[in-house]
């Protein structure tokens, strides 16, 4: 809403000396979002009066132009070029003399043009700032006095407030709702422009009927006949319709629009010649089509609140009119409708049409229900004032019974509510300052004025006490501390696993979740693997990208090209986040009511229309994870860092991890590790497929891991209990173990630990490392070798050669046994 | 070997003659001065001081001497041994010495050579600014509450006070999940969460969330289509605006430090009755770039104030529809954006930093924030 500062002066009595700033500061306190302040006009300078006293047409140019001569109230007229032809001898005009400024810092000179000298401009409203574009000279009344400045005249210096309306504050689409509030900020009287004096109501005018009263509970109907269609609407309309923000048209529809920003009341009027038979207000019925003024055939549905007359509908209600009952510029009888409509059955009917309008704004946030008399009232006057119209005598005024808000609070319901001592009188004056009528003592009953359809609780009355008395003068109470039981453990490790990647040398990227089914066949992924399985968006922010990403890889793929693109040869990111799973066949989510709490069945139900979303973390590496340098060669990322990462989450979950090979897309086939966490499987890791590196144009052999945490973390171990830490020395058995190369080294090194539970040992075994692998002639061919260093210790004695020689033999044993094994060199 | 009843002279015993222990004293004297390195001292150590030097072997002899004769034998080897022990040890650190200077010189290093064998990684601002601001409130004793980001509308609108075709709903451009009435959003802000907090915990009520919410913004410098949110809600009794006011006064201390100014100024949320949109002072220039003369600066664009989010009295329709009984609990709410937080307090410019995900950006921030 743009509110010129000098209209709310009219009927919020300001003080003289407060500034456009002073005031947006007020208004923003009292909840108006001042977005800014405009000064207009105050860069237009040495534009004055004239009268044009003889026109000479200047032959021999490829368009008409004319040398003028102005009479500008001084002795002698000036000649002045001007090549519009809109006016004649004898017409007021503005004009810019020498020396003059007009907006956007153009100045004005005599200047030869047309061989003639110009001494000064005739200008128009575009070049006055009052218009976009204008078809002629802007031509003044005949009654304006010469040579006065035309700045003030028109008053075109202004300062003008552009203001965000929140959503419940609909009586502020108006200056009538301005200067309410600026003058309560202030303190001052506000003069009411919706105060005027009703006729009598004398009987019907043009005849109308409310039949559906739950789309439209008041429907005003007013008529004025004789109309001058070409009737200008005056200077000053047409400058506070320009600073407001919208294009004067024509003085019929200038009169309406001039009222709706005045008072916010929503105005439309009918050709009379083209209306026929009586106006009803029904819901539309099957079939029914309606041709808009934006010249759009729209089908209408059901639940749309018409304007009808015998011909069907004229008029979508307070949304936009329809085409055949419009005013047109020959239109001399018409009729005025006022009405007050549904607000959420029009805010339904805008968005059904996908329609935003003016009126609509304010109908969908709340009209006064008042106004429809008042504003119908001021236009067939201002019709008559301006147009030289006939004002018919009768109201057509058709009522649906409205509800009677009151509400009911404790005095010191705002009290407690801020946590300030107001007391009873001043909630009392407040409530009044806002239009409320306010009975009682200990509880006050109040009944908000028909302007503020927004408050209907308790609170809302609380806020307007409070936001009238300042929010600023609310103290702050030092918060409570509360027995809190800090962060859960799947918090906890959500943000340990992000410092351990970080601190393993990956770096945390957020992506966006939408993705493309392009995406499943550049992972290569199966025609029924699960993960094609995506929520799409009904409104995707592109075309291309309309799916809920159910695996984090495609995106993280994507930074990491571009990463690469941006010179960075090695990298390794990681990002965690929630994919989204949709359940076959869920249920639509019931809408439980809201004045009460769901049922347990109900929010069940809620629950169960959700898809999965479980936590993932993800990584994926290109290029070297060591490069090289002075000290020597690089160490390039591997499928075996892709597994580690997932190693060292599992580990800040204190969950040992069981590798497994398999064949799982996007991965390489043969190296491409399935996770498993105590027997489920949580995650899969590896190196890419070639296919998909060169689908998403990375390197070859680029690497990635993504691990369920939601799975993992019910995994965590508990609390840790301490080791005991044995001082006796340790016993230390290496031995080569040659298998049969496809025998996964996770087995042998489960054989020997098995040999060596077996054996009664488990408690003496250290650890198994692996320190060596080796394929090679000396092993055989299909065969490979496995060095492996076992570490016995005993807490309670050192141990024997023999015992730590026996242990070995038990685990070679079972490995001989469990994978074939053969020691080497025995 | 020899008995101790005998009568004895040590003098007979050639390995006690005084001129005998002279010579080894003598030898080993001038052995250690010889020795030219830690390694040939090392040697002589050996020869000359060892279990098998003169001696040494000299000292096994004394045991057997008459006790009349062994005090006088004793001295003179102890004597003998303790010069060559003295010898020793200042040769060896003459050595030592000697080392450092040369060898220890000789091994130096270039130490100034980069070091980028094992490169750090960094996790992500937003992450880490979240969690820095969701830790101000857990200090408290708040907890962190979760909740899902595909959601069901009646918790994204309806339990939120939100009627069905309320302009406010518009306030929020929303993701649909296909088709439009499946019922299922993005969500559009974390504050459905307060809806499931309320169902599901015990009152009184204190949590925060942090989480990625949804609205259909295209990506500019200061919109993303994905944005972070951080809500509060507090509902227990007696809770009034006071109370919101100065739990928003600690979280502004414990993200730019002491004595900033916070401000409410009226707004509408429908979850929220009364509402308010929060500032607080800028902690770069503490709103005197905002006085007449003063500094221009960056951070709040010299309005001396920054905006931080939305906050207000949770609307007793939303208690209700959470199931809490209005009429004896009451609570506040607010909600801070997690982006902009991070946009004006460490002066990042443009939106999409924070979602290209190029390692620049990230590694500039470490692990904390």
């Amino acid at each position: 809403m743009r509110v010129p500062v000098s209209w709310l002066r009219e009927y919020a009595e300001l003080p003289a000396e407060v500034t456009a700033r002073d005031i947006a500061q007020k208004l923003i306190a009292a909840g108006l979002e001042v977005e800014s302040v405009d000064a207009v006009g105050h860069d237009v300078t040495g534009v004055i009066t004239g009268q044009v006293l003889e026109i000479e047409e200047l032959a021999g140019f490829k368009k008409p132009i004319r040398f003028c001569q102005v009479d500008v109230g001084e002795s002698e007229p000036r000649g002045i070029v001007c090549g519009a032809t809109n006016f004649v001898a004898g017409d007021r005009v503005p004009v810019a003399l020498p020396g003059a400024v007009l907006p956007g810092g153009f100045a004005i000179a005599a200047r030869k043009t047309y061989g003639r000298v110009s001494d000064g401009m005739i200008c128009s409203e575009a070049e006055l700032g009052l218009a976009e574009s204008s078809p002629g000279i802007l031509i003044l009344p005949p009654d304006t006095p010469l040579g006065a400045d035309f700045v003030e005249l028109a008053g075109l210096r202004d300062e003008v407030l552009d203001i965000g309306i929140t959503p419940d504050r609909g009586y502020t689409a108006s200056i009538r709702g301005m200067a309410r509030e600026a003058a309560t900020a202030y303190g001052v009287p506000f003069h009411d422009p919706a105060a005027v004096e009703l006729p009598a109501e004398t009987g019907e005018s043009y005849p109308a009927s409310i039949a559906d009263p739950t789309g439209c509970d008041r429907f005003v109907l007013r008529e004025v006949r004789g109309f001058a269609p070409d009737a200008p609407t005056p200077l000053w309309m047409r400058v506070r319709l320009t600073r407001a923000g919208m294009r004067s048209v024509s003085l019929a529809v200038d009169v309406t629009n001039y009222l709706m920003l005045e008072l916010g009341q929503p105005l439309h009027a009918f050709d009379r010649a083209k209306l026929t038979g009586p106006v009803v207000v029904r819901r539309a019925e099957p079939g029914e089509r309606l041709e808009t003024l934006d010249h759009v055939v729209r089908d209408l549905h059901p639940d749309d609140v018409l304007i009808t007359d015998a011909s069907g509908p004229i008029s979508m209600a307070g949304t936009m009119g329809g085409l055949h009952t419009e005013i047109d510029e020959k239109s001399t009888d018409m009729v005025i409708e006022g009405a007050h409509f549904s607000a959420s059955d029009l805010a339904r009917q805008g968005r059904r049409h996908k329609l935003k309008s003016e009126a609509l704004y304010r109908f969908e946030r709340g009209v006064d229900r008042e106004l429809p008399l008042v504003a119908t009232h001021k236009a067939v006057r201002m019709l008559a004032e301006l147009g030289g119209a006939e004002i018919l005598p009768g109201v057509t005024h058709a009522e649906a019974p409205a509800e009677n808000v009151t509400i009911t609070i404790p005095a010191d319901h705002p009290d407690r509510v801020a946590g300030v001592a107001y007391g009873r009188d001043t909630v009392v004056k407040r409530l009044r300052d806002v239009g409320c009528e306010v009975t009682g003592d200990d509880v006050l009953t109040a009944t908000p004025p028909s302007w503020r359809p927004d408050l209907r609780d308790p609170n809302d009355l609380a806020e307007e006490v409070i936001r009238l008395e300042g929010y600023e003068n609310i103290p702050a109470r030092a918060p409570r501390s509360v027995a809190g039981r800090g962060l859960t453990p799947a918090q906890r490790l959500r943000r340990r696993a992000g410092r351990a990647l970080a601190a393993a040398g990956y770096d945390e990227v957020i992506n966006y979740p939408f993705v493309s089914a392009g995406d499943w066949d550049a992972l290569q992924l199966p025609a029924d693997d699960a993960r094609r399985r995506a929520l799409r968006l009904a409104n995707p922010l592109t075309e291309d990208e309309p799916l809920l990403r159910t695996t984090l890889l495609p995106a993280l793929l994507r930074t990491l090209h571009r990463n690469i693109g941006r010179g960075f040869a090695d990298v390794a990111l990681f990002e965690t986040g929630l994919v989204y799973r949709p359940r076959p066949d869920a249920p639509t989510p019931p809408r439980p009511p809201v004045d009460r709490a769901p049922t347990a069945e109900e929010l069940a139900a809620v629950q169960a229309a959700l898809p999965d979303q479980p936590l993932r973390v993800a990584v994926v590496l290109a290029g070297h994870r060591e490069p090289a340098g002075w000290w020597g060669e690089g160490r390039p990322a591997t499928w075996a860092d892709a597994i580690e990462a997932a190693r060292i989450i599992a580990g800040e979950a204190g969950v040992e991890l069981e590798v497994k090979a398999d064949r799982h897309a996007p991965w390489h086939p043969g190296r491409c590790a399935a996770l498993f966490a105590d027997g489920t499987l949580v995650g899969h890791a590896g190196e890419l497929h070639p296919r998909v590196t060169k689908a998403y144009d990375l390197p070859a052999r680029a690497c990635a891991m993504e691990l369920d945490l939601s799975r993992l973390e019910p995994k965590a171990s508990g609390t840790v209990v301490a080791p005991h830490i044995a001082t006796y020395p340790v016993a230390t058995q290496d031995i080569a173990l040659t298998v049969a190369e496809r025998v996964p080294a996770a087995e042998v090194e489960a054989a020997l630990r098995a040999g060596v539970e077996a054996h009664g040992a488990g408690d003496l075994l250290e650890s198994v490392r692996l320190f060596d692998v080796y394929t090679g002639e000396q092993v055989g061919e299909g065969n490979k070798s496995l060095a492996y260093t076992l570490r016995f210790r005993a807490s309670d004695r050192t141990l024997t050669a023999e015992e730590t020689t026996a242990v070995r033999d038990a685990a070679v044993a079972a490995a001989a046994e469990r994978v074939g094994a053969v020691l080497r060199g025995a | 070997m020899s008995a101790p009843n005998k009568s004895y002279d040590p003098v007979e015993v050639t390995a006690l003659h005084p001129d005998e222990v002279a010579r080894a004293r003598d030898e080993a004297l001038a052995a250690i001065a010889a020795a030219a390195s830690l390694d040939e001292l090392k040697q002589v150590r050996l020869a000359h001081a060892g279990d098998r030097s003169p001696l040494a072997l000299a000292n096994r002899e004394i045991g057997a001497l008459p006790p009349q004769a062994k005090a006088e034998a004793g001295k003179r080897v102890g004597t003998a041994r303790r010069e060559v022990s003295d010898a020793l040890k200042t040769r060896q650190a003459e050595l030592e010495e000697e080392r450092d200077q040369r060898v220890l010189v000789e091994e130096a290093v270039d130490v100034t050579l980069p070091w980028d064998r094992t490169p750090r990684g960094a996790r992500h601002p937003v992450t880490t600014i979240a969690e820095r601001m969701a830790d101000v409130f857990v200090s408290m004793g708040f907890e962190l509450a979760e909740g899902p980001e595909v959601e069901a509308e009646w918790f994204n609108f309806d339990a939120l006070n939100f009627p069905p075709a309320h302009p406010a709903r518009e306030m929020q451009d929303t993701f649909f999940v296909e088709s439009e009435d499946s019922g299922l959003v993005l969500r559009t802000h974390t504050s459905p969460v307060q809806i499931r907090a309320l169902l599901t915990r015990e009152l009184p009520v204190y949590v925060v969330c942090t989480g990625r919410t949804f609205r259909t913004d295209e990506l500019d410098a200061t919109h993303s289509p994905v944005f972070h949110q951080m809500e509060g809600l507090v509902v227990d009794e007696g809770i009034t605006m006071a109370d919101l006011r100065g739990a928003i006064g600690a979280f502004v201390t414990g993200m730019f430090g002491e004595g900033l100014k916070t401000r409410f100024r009226p707004y509408y949320f429908p979850f929220t009755e009364p509402s308010a949109e929060v500032d607080m002072q800028c902690f770069v220039c503490r709103g005197a770039s905002a006085e007449p003369g003063g500094e221009p600066c960056r951070t709040c664009r010299s309005e001396g104030w920054i905006e931080l989010g939305g906050c207000g009295m949770v609307n007793p329709r939303v208690l209700v529809a959470a199931g809490v009984d209005p009429e004896r609990y009451s609570g506040w709410a607010f909600g801070l954006g997690v982006e902009r937080t991070l946009m004006f307090r460490h002066g990042v410019e443009d939106m999409h930093d924070m979602f290209e995900g190029d390692v620049r950006f990230t590694q500039a921030f470490g692990m904390e924030i």
